[in-house]
C-alpha cells in the first residue's frame, strides 16, 4: 500500500514538473509543427539560426493582436541576424472557433506575415514549453548544449506601444545574445490573454 | 417611440461614461488608504477575458449587498486606454454594472503588475482585498464564484 502510495506521489511529482515548462537554461524540444501553408516547420528547419524567437500567440487575444505587428517587426529585425521568429498558436480551435487553422491562414495572408505561424493540436508544445499567456515568448540560443532558453516572457512594457522610452525585452535580449553576451533581464512577466484549452471531456 | 428609446439608450450611456474613469494605481492606493475602516474588493479583469466576464454578477451582488456596510467593490480593467470609449464603457452600459468601473492608467506593464502584487503571474481575473485599519492585504489569482467571494471577505486577516 505505501509504495503504492509513494508511486502515486512520484507520478503526481513528473506530472506537476512536466507541467511547468522551461526555465531559463534549459533545452528546448524542437517540434514539427504544420505551418499556415500547409508545410511542417521545425527548428531543424532553420539551418543558419543562431536561435529563435518562438512566440506562442493565437489570432483572437486582444493582446496578441496589439503585438501582431511588433513580432512582424521582430522578424524582419533579426531574421537575417539569425533569429526568426517562429509563432505557434495555442488555442484549441473548438474552444476559440476564431483560432482555427483556416483562420490562421488568414491572417497570415491579410496580414502578409514573414515568418511561420504554426498550429500546435493538443497543445503539446504550449505545454512542453510552459506558455501560460498570449502572447508568452521564449527567446532559444543554439549553445553546445542544443537550443537553450534564454529569455522567457513579454516582447516589451508597454502593449499599447505609446511610451516612447519602454523597455523592448525581447530586441534587448537577442541584442545581447547577437554580442556574445548574456541578456541582462532573462524573464518578465507575460500579460495577456488566457489560453483556450480543449475541453477536458473530448481530449480523451 | 423612436425618440423615446434613443433618449433612453444616450441616457444610460452617459450613465455608464460618468461612472468609467481612467485611474493609476497611485490613485487606486491613495483612495485605499482613505477609505480607513472599509473593506475593498479590487477585481482585475478585461472585457476580453471570458472568465473576468463570467465572474463579474458576483462582485456585483457583492458590492449591492454592501449598502450601508464597510464595504466597497472596485472594477479595475486592464483593457487598453484607447478602448475606454469603444469597448469598456458600452460594456458596463449593456451589462448595467453598478460598481465603480476604472481603466488601469499605467505605461509599464511590469512595474504595474510587480506593485499589485509580486505574486502576480499577470494572469486575470485577480482580486485585492485590501482594508487599511486592519492592515489587511489579500491578493488572489483565481476566479471566484459569489458564495467563495463571502467567505473570503468573512475571513480576511
Amino acid at each position: 500500500m505505501k509504495s503504492v502510495l509513494i508511486a502515486c506521489f512520484v507520478m503526481l511529482g513528473i506530472a506537476a514538473k512536466a507541467q511547468s515548462g522551461y526555465q531559463v537554461g534549459d533545452v528546448a524540444s524542437d517540434f514539427n509543427l504544420k505551418n499556415v501553408d500547409g508545410k511542417n516547420v521545425s527548428l531543424a528547419s532553420y539551418k543558419d539560426a543562431k536561435g529563435y524567437i518562438v512566440v506562442f500567440t493565437c489570432n483572437t487575444c486582444p493582446v496578441s493582436q496589439i503585438y501582431q505587428d511588433r513580432v512582424e517587426a521582430l522578424n524582419k529585425m533579426y531574421a537575417a541576424k539569425g533569429y526568426p521568429v517562429i509563432a505557434i498558436n495555442t488555442n484549441d480551435p473548438v474552444a476559440s472557433p476564431g483560432d482555427s487553422y483556416v483562420k490562421m491562414q488568414e491572417r497570415a495572408k491579410e496580414k502578409n506575415f514573414s515568418y511561420a505561424y504554426l498550429e500546435d493540436p493538443n497543445h503539446v508544445y504550449t505545454k512542453k514549453y510552459g506558455a501560460l499567456k498570449t502572447p508568452h515568448v521564449f527567446l532559444l540560443e543554439k549553445t553546445a548544449k542544443g537550443n537553450e532558453v534564454a529569455y522567457i516572457g513579454s516582447i516589451d512594457n508597454d502593449q499599447e506601444d505609446v511610451n516612447s522610452s519602454k523597455t523592448t525585452f525581447v530586441q534587448n535580449a537577442v541584442n545581447s545574445l547577437l554580442k556574445g553576451e548574456r541578456p541582462a533581464v532573462t524573464s518578465t512577466k507575460a500579460f495577456g490573454c488566457t489560453i483556450k484549452w480543449k475541453k477536458e471531456a473530448t481530449s480523451k | 417611440m423612436k425618440y423615446l428609446l434613443t433618449l433612453i439608450l444616450a441616457s444610460t450611456f452617459f450613465v455608464a461614461k460618468s461612472q468609467v474613469k481612467l485611474l493609476t494605481l497611485n490613485e487606486l492606493e491613495t483612495r485605499v488608504a482613505k477609505g480607513a475602516d472599509t473593506t475593498y474588493v479590487i477585481n482585475f479583469w478585461a472585457t476580453w477575458c471570458g472568465p473576468c466576464v463570467a465572474e463579474l454578477p458576483s462582485f456585483e451582488k457583492v458590492n449591492k449587498d454592501s449598502a450601508g456596510k464597510p464595504l466597497k467593490v472596485i472594477l479595475v480593467s486592464l483593457d487598453f486606454k484607447s478602448k475606454l470609449n469603444t469597448a469598456v464603457i458600452p460594456f458596463v452600459a449593456k451589462n448595467k454594472l453598478k460598481s465603480e468601473v476604472y481603466v488601469i492608467n499605467e505605461p509599464d506593464q511590469q512595474a504595474f503588475i510587480d506593485r499589485v502584487d509580486k505574486k502576480w503571474s499577470g494572469a486575470i481575473p485577480a482580486t485585492l482585498f485590501v482594508n487599511t485599519n486592519k492592515k489587511i492585504r489579500s491578493f488572489q489569482e483565481r476566479e471566484f464564484t459569489y458564495q467563495e467571494l463571502l467567505e473570503t471577505i468573512e475571513n480576511l486577516k
